[in-house]
């Protein structure tokens, strides 16, 4: 976590550097189908995050060593663009990049049913275009509405929300310089319905109590950002909604 | 359609009450159910039903649908009909007299199939037949795709959108479960034909679209050829 730095991370009312309280989200949008090609796909503006996810699938798995007789996998790519963050970025995968999409793959694994496609895979490509802090937990975000969208089997969408301590408090949704310079960072993803966790990941250090009152701030948060996913996933099919009763 | 239609999310609880949880619907809990797709919810007579918004094909046993061949091998044709996993038609299963290694003498990769699902086993495999009436290779013409979990709304009950449309376009039309669909006639009818069953897949999800279909058929009276006076 950081730079130990001696950044102000709040101002004198307590509120943050881009103006929110302690357990305020940065304005969140997405779209669907934005892509002809792809079976589903996704675009979320996070605060400052723009991702692009597309779902391809299911499909069956090559190569054939990969196919699994018993259920399908789900195969979800992280890419940051080169341009996406302030100093140019390498482009291709390294181990950052590698993790998230292996965290990634495995939180969708989760949700959607794989069992009903043995020897299947289905790809999730995740492209990070402008990064700003929760890249992970927006393009997870984001992959779920998109695979939704493309007609993919699920128990339940997958939602996320990130929190963190800065300047030793605890705090929703983490912005880039807070993520730099706090002490905490706390990506969790969960299943909305059933409320299962399927990521969880800790970087820096935080006590029992802020880690409770860190997870509680992030159940309170997903509902928020669940009801977006499902008025994006809606938006496409309401414009006949007066059609839809008799 | 009986009841009001509404959305469904994967996991939104469906009420079932006295009926059977049929297709995109799964178990939660004790006695509760749950969806599986972003879609409509159905209720028929008997059967709770959520109907995908989109999707790939799904095969099922008997269903009549059109493949394109993509590979050969000694004794099958390899067809993508644009599902999950691709089918195969054995040379047996074609209605002419072919003997191993001369498959490509009678199709070639790249022809397409109207052909029915014979059998589906647990890894889903699958293969096609084409000795049934109807089932042939599919020569001229022109192929559109539309999403599968529409087709039902194309061919309408009983057949009556895809007949309406064939009848007022002077069109030839064959519809394959898996959402590719077959048009043959002028090519100025073709067009109207392709553009109203455009319509029927953009707006399936709507109540009253056969009138709507119907007043839009009516309105390209004058762009078909072969009307007789």
């Amino acid at each position: 976590m950081g730079t130990a730095s001696d950044k102000k991370l709040f101002d004198d009312n307590g509120l943050r550097l881009d103006g929110r309280s302690p357990g305020d989200l940065r304005p969140i949008r997405i779209e669907t189908d934005v892509l002809n090609r792809a079976d589903g796909s996704a675009f979320i503006e996070w605060g400052g995050n723009k991702i692009q996810v597309a779902v391809y699938g299911p499909r069956e798995a090559y190569p054939r060593h990969m196919q699994d007789i018993n259920q399908a996998f789900v195969r979800a790519r992280y890419n940051m663009a080169a341009f996406s963050v302030d100093e140019r970025k390498r482009p291709g995968p390294d181990r950052r990049s590698m993790e998230i999409s292996k965290v990634i793959s495995e939180a969708l694994q989760a949700a959607v049913m794989v069992e009903l496609f043995p020897r299947a895979q289905i790809d999730v490509f995740i492209e990070v275009l402008q990064a700003d802090a929760g890249t992970r937990i927006a393009g997870l975000t984001a992959a779920a509405v998109a695979l939704a969208a493309a007609g993919v089997p699920m128990r339940d969408l997958v939602v996320g929300c990130t929190a963190g301590k800065v300047d030793g408090k605890v705090v929703l949704d983490l912005s880039k310089e807070e993520d730099n310079f706090g002490q905490a960072d706390l990506p969790v993803a969960i299943m909305p319905k059933s409320g299962k966790v399927v990521l969880m990941q800790m970087d820096g250090d935080l006590s029992i109590d802020e880690f409770n009152e860190a997870t509680s701030m992030i159940f309170k948060a997903t509902e928020r950002i669940n009801q977006i996913q499902r008025d994006a996933l809606k938006k496409n099919y309401s414009s006949n909604a007066q059609d839809w009763g008799e | 359609m009986s009841n009001v239609k509404q959305i469904v999310m994967p996991g939104d609880p469906v009420e079932v009450s006295n009926l059977k949880p049929r297709n995109g619907v799964y178990k939660c809990g004790e006695n509760k159910y749950c969806s599986e797709f972003f879609g409509i919810l159905q209720e028929s007579e008997q059967f709770v039903d959520v109907v995908p918004f989109s999707g790939r094909y799904v095969p099922r046993r008997n269903d009549k649908v059109i493949g394109k061949v993509i590979e050969i091998g000694p004794s099958m044709w390899v067809v993508d009909i644009s599902s999950t996993y691709t089918t195969l038609l054995h040379m047996n299963d074609a209605p002419w007299r072919v003997s191993s290694g001369e498959l490509k003498r009678y199709m070639n990769v790249g022809d397409y199939v109207y052909a029915k699902i014979l059998s589906i086993n647990e890894i889903k495999e699958s293969w096609i037949t084409m000795k049934d009436v109807g089932m042939r290779k599919l020569e001229g013409g022109t192929l559109v795709t539309i999403s599968s979990p529409k087709v039902p709304r194309i061919i309408g009950k009983g057949g009556s959108m895809v007949n309406m449309i064939k009848d007022s376009t002077h069109t030839r039309i064959m519809v394959g479960q898996n959402g590719i669909i077959w048009l043959d006639g002028a090519p100025e009818n073709v067009i109207v034909a392709i553009d109203a069953l455009r319509m029927v897949e953009k707006e399936a999800h709507t109540v009253g679209l056969t009138d709507r279909v119907k007043k839009f058929l009516d309105d390209k009276k004058g762009e078909i050829v072969g009307n007789s006076e």
